[in-house]
C-alpha cells in the first residue's frame, strides 16, 4: 500500500487534523490513500469515527514518538 | 534588488509598507525596488461583511483606496499576475506585462467556491462577499420565522464565523421580537461544535442558553434548492426554511492553472514560509497550505516576519525570525459582548469570559485596520 499524500498536522489547533483530512479527501482519487501525522491526542478517536461515518476506510493507525499516523483510503 | 509583492489584501499591504519604512534608504537610492500587483484598485476590511450580513455596517465602510494605504516608494500596479515563470524568476500579468524579481511575496489570498456544491448557490445565503452580505441581510430582514439552518463547508476562511454568526442571528432575532419563532439549528463538520477544543468547549453552554441546537460530523453534500433541503456527506438530510452557509474556500485560479498548489493552497514552510522549493518565494496568508487559520490575523503576523526576515536579507544577507503560528481571533459573543482566542503551534488558546470592552476593542479595531495595513500597528 502507498501512500498517496501525507499531511503533517502536527501541533495545530486550527484548523486542526481533521478539518485537514476532511478539505484533502474532496479533492482526492477513490483509492488514494492519505497519511495524516498529528500530535492531537484526540484525533486516533474523532479520524475514525468520521472516516467510518462517511464511508471511507481506515487503512492504519499507529502512534510513533507522540505522533499519530493515521492512514486513510479514500473510498468514495 | 526587485521585491515583488503579489497580491494587495491585508498580507500583501502589510508586508509592502513594511518593507518601504525599512528599506526607505535603499530605495532612495536605488539599490532596492518594491513592486506590487493587485487584482484591484480597492482595499476590503474583509472582517465588516459580517456587520454588513446584520445591516450593522455599509458596504462602502468596508473600503479604502488601495493606492491611500500604500508607501510612495511602492511601484503599485492594478494589474494581476496571469503566470508564474518560476524558473525564470518572473511572472506575466494581465495586461501582459512581464515583472521579474530576486524576491517574490505571493498573498494572493482565498474566494469562495459554493459552486462546488451542488444546489448551493441557488439554496443558501453567504456572506463572504459584499453582494452575497448584502443579499443575506434582506433575506433576513423579510423572514418571519421558521428553521434557520447554518452549516459550514471546508475549508473555510475565518475559522470563528461560524460561531459568531449563530450569537449574531440569536441577537438579531430578538431585536426583532420574533426569536421564539426560530428554530435555529448548527451543523459543523466534525465532532465537536469548533475545530479549536476550548472554542467548543466554552461555546456549548452559550449555545444552550441560546436555544441554538447543533448536530456534528455534518459536511455539506448537496442543497435541493426548489424543496429546502440539505444533505450531508454522512447520509443525513435537513429541511430548512432559510438556510446559511460559511462556503468552501480555494485559493486564486491562478495558483491551480499553473500548479503551484492543490486548491489553491502553495506548499510553504511553516517556519520560514518559503514556498517548498523555491527559497526567494515566500508565501502567506491564505494562499499557504500551513494547517494555520485562513484569517487576516495569521496573514498579519506572517507578514511581520515575512517583512522583517526580508529586509534582513537586504541589510545583512540572512533572514532573522520564524513564524510561530500566532493567531488572534476575536469572537464577538453577543449582547455586544466579546473574547478572543489567541495561539500559535503549541499553545492552545485560553478563551477568557467575554466582556464589553473588548466588544469595544473589537469596534476600535474595526477601524484600526486601516493602521494595521499601513504596517504602523
Amino acid at each position: 500500500m502507498s501512500v498517496t499524500k501525507t499531511i503533517d498536522a502536527r501541533d495545530t489547533f486550527c484548523p486542526g487534523p481533521l478539518m485537514e483530512l476532511i478539505s484533502y479527501m474532496k479533492h482526492a482519487t477513490v483509492g488514494d490513500v492519505v497519511e495524516l501525522l498529528s500530535t492531537d491526542s484526540g484525533s486516533a478517536n474523532d479520524i475514525p469515527e468520521w472516516v467510518k461515518k462517511v464511508g471511507h476506510e481506515m487503512v492504519g493507525t499507529e502512534q510513533v514518538e507522540g505522533v499519530w499516523h493515521l492512514k486513510v483510503r479514500k473510498a468514495k | 534588488m526587485r521585491i515583488l509583492v503579489v497580491g494587495g489584501g491585508t498580507a500583501g499591504t502589510i508586508i509592502a509598507n513594511n518593507l518601504a519604512r525599512r528599506l526607505g534608504p535603499e530605495t532612495r537610492a536605488g539599490k532596492v525596488r518594491i513592486t506590487m500587483l493587485s487584482a484591484s484598485d480597492r482595499h476590503m476590511y474583509q472582517p465588516g461583511l459580517l456587520y454588513v450580513a446584520f445591516g450593522q455596517m455599509a458596504p462602502d465602510q468596508l473600503y479604502r483606496d488601495q493606492a491611500s494605504l500604500l508607501e510612495p516608494n511602492i511601484d503599485f500596479h492594478v494589474d494581476p499576475v496571469k503566470q508564474f515563470k518560476l524558473d525564470k524568476n518572473q511572472v506575466v500579468t494581465e495586461a501582459g506585462k512581464t515583472h521579474e524579481y530576486d524576491i517574490m511575496v505571493i498573498a494572493t489570498g482565498s474566494r469562495m467556491v459554493p459552486d462546488e456544491t451542488p444546489g448551493l448557490t441557488e439554496g443558501a445565503e453567504f456572506f463572504y462577499t459584499e453582494a452575497s452580505a448584502v443579499k443575506m441581510y434582506k433575506a433576513l430582514r423579510e423572514f418571519q420565522g421558521g428553521r434557520v439552518a447554518v452549516a459550514v463547508g471546508v475549508p473555510h476562511k475565518c475559522p470563528i464565523a461560524p460561531v459568531e454568526v449563530m450569537f449574531a442571528l440569536n441577537d438579531y432575532f430578538k431585536s426583532r421580537g420574533i426569536r421564539d419563532k426560530v428554530h435555529l439549528k448548527y451543523y459543523y463538520p466534525i465532532g465537536r461544535i469548533h475545530t479549536i477544543e476550548n472554542v467548543a468547549k466554552w461555546a456549548k453552554p452559550e449555545f444552550d442558553k441560546m436555544g441554538v441546537e447543533y448536530e456534528t460530523l455534518f459536511n455539506i453534500r448537496e442543497v435541493d434548492a426548489k424543496n429546502k433541503i440539505l444533505k450531508s456527506e454522512e447520509g443525513t438530510e435537513v429541511n430548512y426554511d432559510m438556510l446559511i452557509v460559511i462556503p468552501q474556500h480555494r485559493g486564486m485560479e491562478v495558483i491551480e492553472r499553473d500548479n503551484m498548489g492543490q486548491g489553491g493552497w502553495i506548499p510553504t514552510d511553516r517556519y520560514k514560509l518559503t514556498m517548498n522549493g523555491h527559497d526567494n518565494v515566500y508565501v502567506v496568508g491564505d494562499t499557504t497550505n500551513l494547517p494555520v487559520s485562513k484569517t487576516g490575523s495569521a496573514a498579519h503576523f506572517q507578514a511581520e516576519v515575512v517583512a522583517e526576515n526580508i529586509a534582513s536579507i537586504v541589510k545583512i544577507g540572512a533572514p532573522v525570525r520564524d513564524y510561530d503560528g500566532k493567531v488572534y481571533c476575536f469572537i464577538e459573543a453577543g449582547h455586544e459582548k466579546a473574547t478572543y482566542a489567541m495561539f500559535n503551534y503549541l499553545n492552545p488558546p485560553d478563551l477568557k469570559p467575554p466582556s464589553k470592552p473588548m466588544h469595544w476593542f473589537k469596534l476600535s479595531y474595526n477601524q484600526m485596520y486601516w493602521t494595521s495595513v499601513r504596517g504602523l500597528l
